[in-house]
């Protein structure tokens, strides 16, 4: 069965699709997909479109340093799209860069949320009795804090554990699973609601009369018939995480300025703000709004697009 | 014959979709004359409840009438303004749904229900609302109604809940009901129950009914005349007896076989090979012809008008004129 | 005579129906428990069907999943062939699961809605080790044509297939393990009628070809009578009369039978005035002393108030009436 011609029809399937065509029919989705493509897209190629590369000391000149966007340095007479920040460093390059940064950690930190979460979920909503009260108690408890907060806890836990030594190469895993740790609870809570009423459902009770054990029945039937919902929390999630991702890189505990995110980026960035190098913040901040909004609009469609019809 | 209470001409109802427009009702036609009792049956699908949906103009949007007309005693209503189409139903079609626990509101009493319809569309003080309201209550048979009345809808078992939407529908003493799968959702024992209430009370105040079913039963028991909804077609309408006993489309026919009977034990029941079409895949020609047994090539190509095979009698089917009518 | 194929005996089950412990505490309520079936007993013979009725609230749906192993019983035993079915012992069960196989209402729930068709049919096969990965394919297709779908079909998913065409799928997917036992609990109440006879040809046809034993749970006295040799009649988790189908529709001993008889519509249109039936079922959670039926019961004497009656043998087979003959159990 893996020839080429099922593969043309899952490809139909999916242009065919409700989804696919509401797709087609929203204005706001088609933007903001080719936005989030198009920051996507930049991130990964950052290495082969970046004019200059931010991380390699020897490339930089600190006489380009403060070059406004689109004007000639006055020493050394380079022109840089968006300017240069106070270490002359291209600010259009570090931006690339700081963008593949923050959706490494964003994804990588919805990743880690959804797989928690999805577990926790599955297993509280098919067992209930004390597992689920157990879990969702957690859940409840870890829901009362800001996730923010409970970030800054794992990381100051984290920093405690670890060797000054390995700190900054493991800040970016920290953040991660900072990130990841604060947010699994929305998934759980989601998934141990569509697993209620999915075990409910006849085709389970009809594997379970066969005798199909518990952990196949919620891996292969429950689990694909409850991702939906999990995949609009997902999208919102990752706008979010990345936006997690800056505010503690801004708050100076995220990624070292060595490996600048975007939210470094505007750390850095907000220091010129008032002596007028506007060009250091501006770029990095309407990227990161670039990013978050988009990526937040698709799941707010994804979840309208998935609601009505599907279920 | 008397003139109609209700008539519905060439009624067609279209819901847009994204692979073309469906055509839900095709060209339906049918009287309803006063104080009748007209059931209205099909499979899912079939478009009965559109039917019902259409007549008091509560198709859900996209689906829109596509064409046809609703006449009501002499005004036509599918053309009113939706504030005049507001006044029409409660006052003059009551209606009662499948679900008793839908048309209630469960957050207010019975007697907030019942009064607030009754002074809509009647001048009544408060206090006579109420008093007609708990006659209403114990006309459908609810037990000590003047002291039931100020409870809540969950507090009332399925079949007494229905029986307080009955006593809803006819609040407003209107002339037509439209009972949509009243009894579907309730027990075989409190069914009968049901149905002979609707019946009596409908037929005590000269109310026509459109009973609109899957349960052939309960039209043969309930309905004067019935029509045989087929992929949003009319195939067959005429006296239930007649429809019953000799009906002259092959769809009715096959429909009546395949009921089981606790009469006489069939060894097989008559069967309709395949499903009704699905409304975006409806044959060319007549619905039914993929599945008729008796099909002749012009029932491929074109499609039979419903014509006159008997008195108050009408088939839409090529072969009607000639065929035997059969026996069950 | 022979040893019936299944037995089941003094079969029960009580939920906890009770509200959560806090709210207990604060509301002063007692645990609250629902008998959803109640010391209920029947055997089924080789290659019948056995029918077992009732309204909502009977229990029937309840013995079903406890005959094939979706619930625990509180008390009672059920045996096929002498062998007792207990969910806890794996190895039994495995033997039994092969051998016999459930078929459920809603063919739109039924089915994984993420699985191929061909998968679905599968999987009782792939759960239980029957066959090696190559045979299976061709296996899919011979049941799927068992049941008159074509081959192809295999590959698509549930939602391309119409009710009645689902139902057959559920139908290869209960043969597909070659059982000898298919408790079908309301197999055809979520079809339009010319697609219910569809099935129910398809499901006499088949147990023609294999022999095969049928436990059919419905409300629909209709299809109870077409399609089985002997009937339970359930009220409230008893069971109030069992007898063979032909006796049981023209004698009826028990008053609810009888009463349910009644409130068939006439289709025939013989003329037949069907009986007001009173009442409606009680709430099963406090259901009324003695014979539960006694409330609506045209025939109610005072000592149906207070005494159970058990199931004794009749004229046409067994009912649990006072009018029906003398004994009653003890006040419980």
């Amino acid at each position: 069965m893996a020839d080429t011609k099922p593969q043309r029809r899952v490809f139909f399937r999916i242009w065919d699709s409700d989804v696919a065509a509401s797709f087609r029919r929203s204005p706001v989705a088609i933007v903001s997909g080719v936005v989030a493509l198009v920051i996507v897209l930049a991130a990964l190629l950052a290495p082969w479109i970046a004019p200059t590369n931010p991380y390699d000391p020897s490339s930089l000149n600190l006489m380009d340093g403060f070059t406004p966007p689109m004007e000639p340095n006055a020493f050394t007479g380079n022109t840089y799209l968006m300017g240069t920040d106070n270490q002359g460093r291209d600010v259009f390059s570090t931006i690339l860069y700081g963008a593949r940064i923050s959706l490494f950690v964003g994804v990588s930190a919805v990743l880690l949320a959804m797989a928690l979460g999805i577990s926790a979920g599955l297993v509280a909503g098919y067992r209930g009795g004390w597992v689920d009260a157990v879990l969702m108690r957690v859940a409840d408890v870890q829901l009362s804090f800001p996730s923010i907060l409970i970030a800054l806890l794992i990381f100051g836990v984290a920093r405690g554990i670890i060797p000054p030594t390995q700190r900054e190469a493991m800040a970016i895993w920290v953040l991660i699973v900072a990130i990841g740790l604060s947010d699994w609870v929305q998934f759980a809570r989601v998934v141990r609601g569509a697993t209620m009423v999915e075990k409910g459902k006849e085709y389970v009770q009809a594997a379970r009369v066969i005798g199909v054990s518990p952990l196949r029945i919620l891996i292969r039937h429950i689990l694909p018939n409850v991702m939906g919902p999990v995949l609009v929390i997902a999208t919102i999630s990752v706008a979010l995480a990345i936006i997690a991702e800056a505010t503690l890189s801004f708050l100076g505990v995220g990624v070292p300025p060595t490996q600048p995110s975007l939210g470094t980026l505007i750390r850095i960035g907000q220091q010129f703000l008032f002596s007028g190098e506007w060009w250091i913040l501006l770029f990095p901040a309407l990227t990161l709004l670039a990013l978050a909004l988009s990526v937040n609009m698709l799941g707010d469609w994804l979840r309208d697009a998935l609601n009505p019809r599907l279920r | 014959m008397t003139t109609p209470l209700l008539s519905v001409r060439d009624l067609v109802v279209e819901f847009p979709s994204r692979r073309g427009t469906l055509r839900a009702l095709d060209g339906v036609s049918f009287d309803i004359a006063p104080g009748e009792v007209l059931g209205m049956v099909g499979e899912s699908g079939a478009g009965k409840s559109i039917t019902g949906a259409a007549i008091i103009g509560l198709i859900e949007p996209p689906g829109r009438i596509a064409g046809g007309e609703v006449w009501l005693d002499g005004t036509r209503i599918d053309t009113l303004a939706p504030e005049a189409m507001r006044r029409v139903r409660g006052k003059r079609i009551g209606m009662v749904f499948q679900d008793p626990l839908t048309s209630l509101n469960p957050l207010y009493t019975i007697a907030r229900q019942l009064t607030e319809t009754i002074r809509t569309h009647l001048d009544l003080s408060e206090k006579d609302a109420r008093l007609r309201a708990v006659a209403l209550l114990d006309r459908v048979g609810i037990p000590a109604a003047a002291r039931r009345i100020d409870d809540y809808p969950h507090h009332f078992s399925g079949g007494m809940r229905q029986r307080v939407v009955i006593a809803l529908a006819l609040a407003a003493e209107p002339e037509l009901v439209i009972a949509d799968e009243p009894t579907t959702a309730l027990d075989v024992s409190v069914q009968a129950q049901i149905i002979d209430l609707l019946k009596e009370i409908c037929a005590e105040r000269g109310a026509a009914v459109m009973l609109i079913t899957h349960d052939m039963g309960v039209i043969a028991e309930t309905a004067d005349r019935v029509a045989v909804l087929y992929a949003g077609r009319m195939a067959e309408l005429g006296p239930v007896r007649d429809v019953i006993l000799h009906a002259h489309h092959p769809y009715t026919r096959g429909l009546m076989g395949s009921i089981p009977t606790l009469d006489h034990a069939a060894d097989r029941l008559v069967q309709i090979p395949g499903a009704m079409p699905r409304l975006d895949a409806i044959p060319q020609g007549c619905a039914f012809n993929p599945r008729c047994t008796q099909a002749i090539a012009r029932c491929r190509v074109e499609r039979p008008a419903l014509r006159p095979v008997a008195p108050n009698h009408a088939a839409a089917c090529w072969l009607a004129d000639d065929a035997e009518p059969a026996h069950g | 005579m022979a040893e019936p194929f299944l037995t089941v005996s003094g079969l029960t089950r009580r939920f906890d129906v009770s509200k959560p412990w806090l709210n207990r505490v604060l509301e002063r309520e007692d645990r609250q428990f629902l008998t959803a079936a109640a010391d209920v007993s029947f055997a089924i013979e080789k290659g019948e069907t056995f029918a077992l009725v009732g309204e909502s609230g009977s229990g029937k749906s309840t013995i079903a999943k406890m005959i094939v192993g979706l619930l625990t019983p509180s008390a009672g035993r059920i045996a096929i062939e002498g062998q007792a079915i207990d969910p806890n012992d794996p190895a039994t069960m495995r033997v039994l699961r092969r051998r016999m196989q459930m078929i459920f209402q809603d063919p739109f729930a039924s089915l994984n809605p993420r699985w191929r068709v061909g998968d679905i049919i599968a999987e009782p096969i792939r759960t239980l080790g029957l066959m090696s990965g190559s045979d299976i394919a061709p296996e899919v297709a011979r049941l799927l044509g068992l049941v008159g779908l074509s081959a192809k079909d295999a590959d698509k998913f549930p939602h391309e297939f119409s009710g009645g065409q689902r139902q057959r799928i559920a139908i290869a997917r209960a043969l597909s393990s070659r059982p000898d036992f298919i408790v079908c609990d309301e197999p055809t109440s979520a079809l339009d009628v010319s697609v219910q006879a569809q099935i129910l040809n398809l499901m006499r046809d088949l147990q023609d070809e294999f022999g095969l034993t049928y436990l059919l749970i419905s409300h629909d006295l209709s299809v109870v009578r077409h399609m089985s040799k002997r009937i339970g009649v359930l009220y409230l988790g008893r069971l109030v009369e069992v007898a063979d189908a032909k006796r049981l529709f023209h004698e009826p001993q028990h008053p609810y039978t009888r009463m349910l008889l009644d409130a068939v519509p006439d289709l025939a249109l013989s003329g037949r005035r069907r009986k007001q039936v009173s009442g409606e079922i009680p709430n099963p959670i406090s259901p009324p002393a003695g014979c539960a039926f006694h409330p609506r019961c045209p025939q109610v004497m005072p000592a149906c108030k207070t005494g159970v009656p058990v199931l004794h043998a009749t004229a046409t087979g067994m009912a649990a009436c006072i009018l029906a003959g003398p004994p009653f159990a003890q006040t419980p």
